[in-house]
């Protein structure tokens, strides 16, 4: 028994692989899924979301999102789907660009402490950044 | 030397070849785009899909939140038409049918005495109202041949804002071209907003639901930050269906176009050769008929066209022959 991880972002199907534990954060605190995990639907907070395999860990940065697990199939196998606007692998992220983007962020607060725009682009360079030193 | 029209077809020709050689580059580049978009809706059908499942499967519980995008629309007091239409021209009628479509929507409006709001998507929809002095009320562009998921959801946020703010608008349309297959592309009207009820979206999904799921934080909340996504996407979808139909459009336009520069290159190229001969047939009609004339004068025929030959054939051994010419005859 394994559980059968599918990354899908609007744009494409990021990352679909077989793994033994997924840990990630919904907006009520961390949970990580086992396989035979209970059906779930939960709202994922901005966070990496950590896959177990067997030969390692992927990381993933998701900047909100949703994760469902679907009941075991025929074969037993439980599936995890993490959908999300915008989730990319760790190696798929420029560091340097989201270093860039996390400076240019801090600047804007600095002299605008309410810009929505720049609090969500600090927040979502932080994540990357987070991934890419997980990784 | 060529006569002066023949010079005038012979620049035609050169110019009608510059057009076709670039209308032949976008007719290449506009077949290949076309593949990548239609890669591009192709895979963005998983999200979609996967967003339908979640919602069947909070049907299947039962929830059926109370959500102002599900909002039925009860009295239309007003309406909102959001038109896809492309950035640039040269794509046949591509941009005409799709605005064309949309300003029936409006006058229909009109016609009933409701108010509007109008969105316009694309450099050319927004020129074309613009133009005409429609109020926009808002307007994006720049990313029509490949549209961004982010694009769909600046446009997303900004319609639920339409719809969802105090005296919006009470029903959004959706206009855009709908992608068939290369050969066949037809512009839609659809209802965007509200939503149907969340059954309605779990019937038209592949059912095969099962209740038992454990929601976080609780299926209403779920649903909630569900919809708006399933806004996006469905925009989403649009939009790429949208930049393929463009595309398909630019393609079979430049193609036509490319066929007609080389049609009208064949006949402007048989009237300059037909020209040219005409100015050979009249120079040498002139030229016997003014050494017939010559020859009347002097009384003995042919003496004109042959006497040179009885001169000295190499003339040129003795030195400077131009400066002595006249002495051959």
């Amino acid at each position: 028994m394994s559980l059968l991880v599918e990354l899908v972002s609007p744009e494409r199907v990021a990352f679909s692989g077989e793994a033994d534990m997924v840990i990630c954060r919904t907006t009520t605190g961390d949970i990580a899924f086992l396989p035979g995990h209970i059906p779930f639907i939960g709202v994922l907070a901005t966070h990496p979301v950590r896959v177990i395999r067997p030969d390692g860990e992927v990381v993933i940065a998701v900047h909100q999102g949703f994760v469902e697990v679907s009941p075991p199939d025929e074969d037993g196998r439980t599936r995890v789907t993490i959908l999300s606007d915008v989730a990319e692998l760790a190696e798929a992220i420029d560091v340097e660009r989201a270093r860039a983007a996390r400076s240019s962020a801090e600047e804007r607060l600095r002299t605008d402490p309410a810009d929505p725009e720049a609090i969500s682009a600090l927040r979502r360079a932080e994540v990357r950044l987070s991934v890419t030193d997980a990784a | 030397m060529p006569g002066a029209q023949e010079r005038v077809l012979r620049r035609r020709i050169g110019s009608v070849q510059n057009t076709k050689k670039i209308t032949r580059a976008m007719e290449l580049i506009a077949a290949t785009r076309v593949v990548k978009a239609q890669q591009r809706a192709a895979e963005a059908r998983p999200y979609a899909e996967h967003i339908t499942q979640v919602i069947e499967d909070l049907s299947a519980t039962g929830a059926d939140a109370d959500h102002p995008l599900l909002r039925p629309v009860e009295q239309v007091s007003k309406v909102g038409v959001v038109v896809l239409g492309a950035d640039r021209g040269l794509a046949g009628a591509y941009n005409s049918n799709v605005i064309k479509a949309a300003e029936r929507e409006i006058m229909a409006a009109r016609n009933d005495g409701l108010a509007y709001d109008l969105v316009t998507i694309g450099r050319k929809a927004k020129a074309y109202f613009q133009f005409r002095n429609y109020p926009i009320t808002a307007s994006f562009e720049g990313f029509s041949e490949k549209p961004t998921f982010e694009a769909a959801a600046d446009i997303a946020a900004r319609v639920i804002d339409l719809f969802t703010a105090e005296g919006g608008c009470d029903r959004i349309l959706l206009v855009y071209t709908r992608f068939i297959s290369m050969g066949s592309q037809e512009v839609v009207v659809r209802r965007f907003l509200p939503l149907e009820s969340v059954e309605r979206i779990a019937e038209a999904g592949d059912a095969k639901a099962v209740a038992g799921f454990e929601f976080e934080p609780s299926p209403g909340s779920v649903l909630e930050s569900l919809l708006p996504r399933y806004v996006e996407s469905r925009l989403f979808a649009a939009l790429l269906d949208a930049a393929a139909s463009e595309l398909a459009n630019r393609q079979r336009a430049m193609k036509a176009a490319t066929d007609n520069a080389q049609e009208l290159i064949l006949k402007l190229t048989r009237k300059m050769n037909q020209v040219r001969q005409d100015a050979i047939t009249t120079e040498i009609m002139e030229i016997i008929g003014g050494a017939e004339a010559l020859a009347g004068d002097r009384d003995e025929p042919g003496e004109l066209l042959l006497s040179h030959l009885d001169a000295d054939p190499f003339p040129a051994r003795t030195g400077d022959h131009h400066a002595t010419g006249p002495d051959r005859i």
